[in-house]
């Protein structure tokens, strides 16, 4: 997909990307020479169908999450389907781990140990505890990846809200 | 008029390309297989002839003789491996280079829609919007199966069976997601319906230039649990006679076997529970001939075949031992 300005004949570059919301995408595009800018507004449909795609309009910025096409898209997942390895007393000692039972929702998100740390302040755990179990561990990393990105050390929810903004993340 | 330049014409590169999105995905796929030693599709195109038995059967055998091996349930609409190998109630690792599948009987590694359903007799159902879905629920599964196969951490197992679900549309879905896929079981039974509609298959897996593609004669006779002996199940012999058009051997023919539907229901295949019986030798041919074939290593690269596949997408997948 490439648009191009027709007075200028130059591909326009993507600008930014937003969900204003009822299943809507808006993704900004504009001509590096002109600078006239111009939105392509997706129907829900059109924004599901790329959402099932597994690709993003504008490009991805942060890396892509195993299974996030099928976790985001899921009527229905359990709470319960994944557990965080990092909540697992022996992560060594595969065979000895417990794979029934486990309960999510008591996972703490732990502290990126990547090369910029980030630390999760108590308001946006309290915010990541609300987030469905099926995609929390997902949501999480994502989050932690976007803060990463931009060497944010602490994970709010106003850096929270300008990354689903960002990422197109609706419903996370 | 205005005369506008191709798509391909227009030069400019930029981080939004859908198509290199696209390509990643791919390359993700492929270096997750890469670390499988034989991937192993079981389909048939028709429904009811025991595809899943079969694979739980064979997933069974091959881990009794040593062999690491996981199980992928493509059936995302009716899955039922999970029960079958004893892991609806088990949970997945959320790790961020990939999700680990819990492990079932004989320690298979088991990956299925079922294992992500809050209710297991729920229809499968993506989130809104509910109008036009047929425009892109085709793409969703597709989405899923690809992440089912390149977001799993499936480890380094010698054996990746894939249970195909019914339907030939979607064993041309699983030819689209591993172009390069070495062996196919085709399961049919003596019936004529079902020689019928798995020739159908065959031909579109001839087409595609799977390597090694092989029958399996399910429900031969009926094995009686009480006096041991086999007494036929279907006039004729479709299975033969597919077997002698299509020039692709019979590699096992398995007795129906009563028995089997129920142990498996409770997940303990029929190979677990009577290792020395005759639905279990039978899996055994079958596993002997499988290994056979990945010892010689004959029969197991992409042939050109009649060109399902392009080549160009053959080569950017082109990693299949």
């Amino acid at each position: 997909m490439k648009f191009l300005c027709i007075p200028c004949d130059e591909v326009m570059d993507f600008v930014e990307r937003q969900i204003p919301g009822d299943g809507t995408l808006a993704a900004v595009f504009a001509c590096e020479k002109c600078h006239r800018e111009m939105a392509m507004l997706t129907n829900p449909m059109e924004t599901q169908f790329v959402s099932s795609m597994g690709v993003k309009i504008g490009g991805r910025e942060v890396p892509a999450q195993p299974m996030e096409v099928t976790r985001g898209g899921l009527e229905g997942g359990s709470d319960t389907a994944f557990v965080d390895p990092d909540t697992r007393s022996d992560p060594e000692d595969e065979e000895a781990r417990p794979s029934v039972g486990t309960d999510p929702t008591q996972a703490d998100p732990p502290t990126y140990a990547g090369p910029t740390a980030v630390e999760w302040s108590p308001e946006a755990v309290e915010r990541l505890q609300r987030v469905p179990g099926f995609v929390r561990g997902m949501v999480k990393r994502i989050y932690t990846d976007y803060a990463q990105e931009r060497q944010i050390r602490t994970l709010t929810p106003e850096v929270m809200d300008t990354a689903r903004s960002d990422l197109g993340l609706e419903g996370m | 008029m205005r005369k506008f330049r191709t798509y391909g014409e227009v030069k400019h590169q930029t981080e939004s390309e859908l198509l290199e999105q696209v390509l990643d995905q791919r390359v993700r796929l492929s270096t997750r297989l890469s670390r499988v030693g034989t991937v192993v599709a079981i389909a048939s195109g028709k429904g009811g002839v025991g595809k899943s038995a079969v694979t739980t059967n064979l997933a069974t055998t091959l881990a009794t003789r040593g062999h690491q091996v996981g199980v992928l349930d493509a059936d995302l609409n009716g899955p039922s491996i999970a029960q079958m190998l004893a892991v609806t109630d088990a949970t997945l690792e959320d790790r961020k280079d990939g999700v680990v599948p819990p492990r079932g009987v004989a320690g298979i590694r088991v990956m299925s829609m079922e294992l992500l359903q809050r209710n297991k007799d729920a229809p499968l159902r993506w989130k809104e919007p509910d109008s036009d879905t047929f425009l892109w629920q085709s793409s969703m599964e597709a989405s899923a199966l690809r992440e089912f196969l390149a977001d799993v951490d499936w480890g380094e197992p010698d054996y990746l069976l894939i249970d195909v679900p019914p339907g030939t549309d979607k064993i041309r879905r699983l030819l689209e997601l591993v172009p390069n896929l070495p062996v196919l079981l085709m399961v049919t039974t003596p019936s004529e319906i079902s020689r019928s509609v798995v020739a159908r298959s065959i031909r579109l897996v001839k087409e595609a230039g799977v390597p090694t593609v092989a029958l399996v004669s399910n429900m031969t006779d009926y094995l009686c649990p009480d006096c041991g002996n086999r007494h036929p199940l279907f006039r004729g012999n479709g299975a033969r006679r597919l077997a002698e058009d299509s020039g692709h051997p019979i590699w096992a023919e398995i007795p129906f076997d009563p028995r089997m539907g129920e142990d498996t229901d409770r997940g303990r295949p029929r190979t677990l529970e009577d290792p020395e019986g005759e639905v279990a030798l039978a899996f055994g041919s079958l596993a002997d001939r499988l290994e056979g074939l990945v010892q010689s290593g004959d029969n197991l690269e992409k042939s050109s075949g009649d060109g399902v596949m392009s080549e160009e997408t053959n080569e950017e997948q082109g990693v299949f031992k």
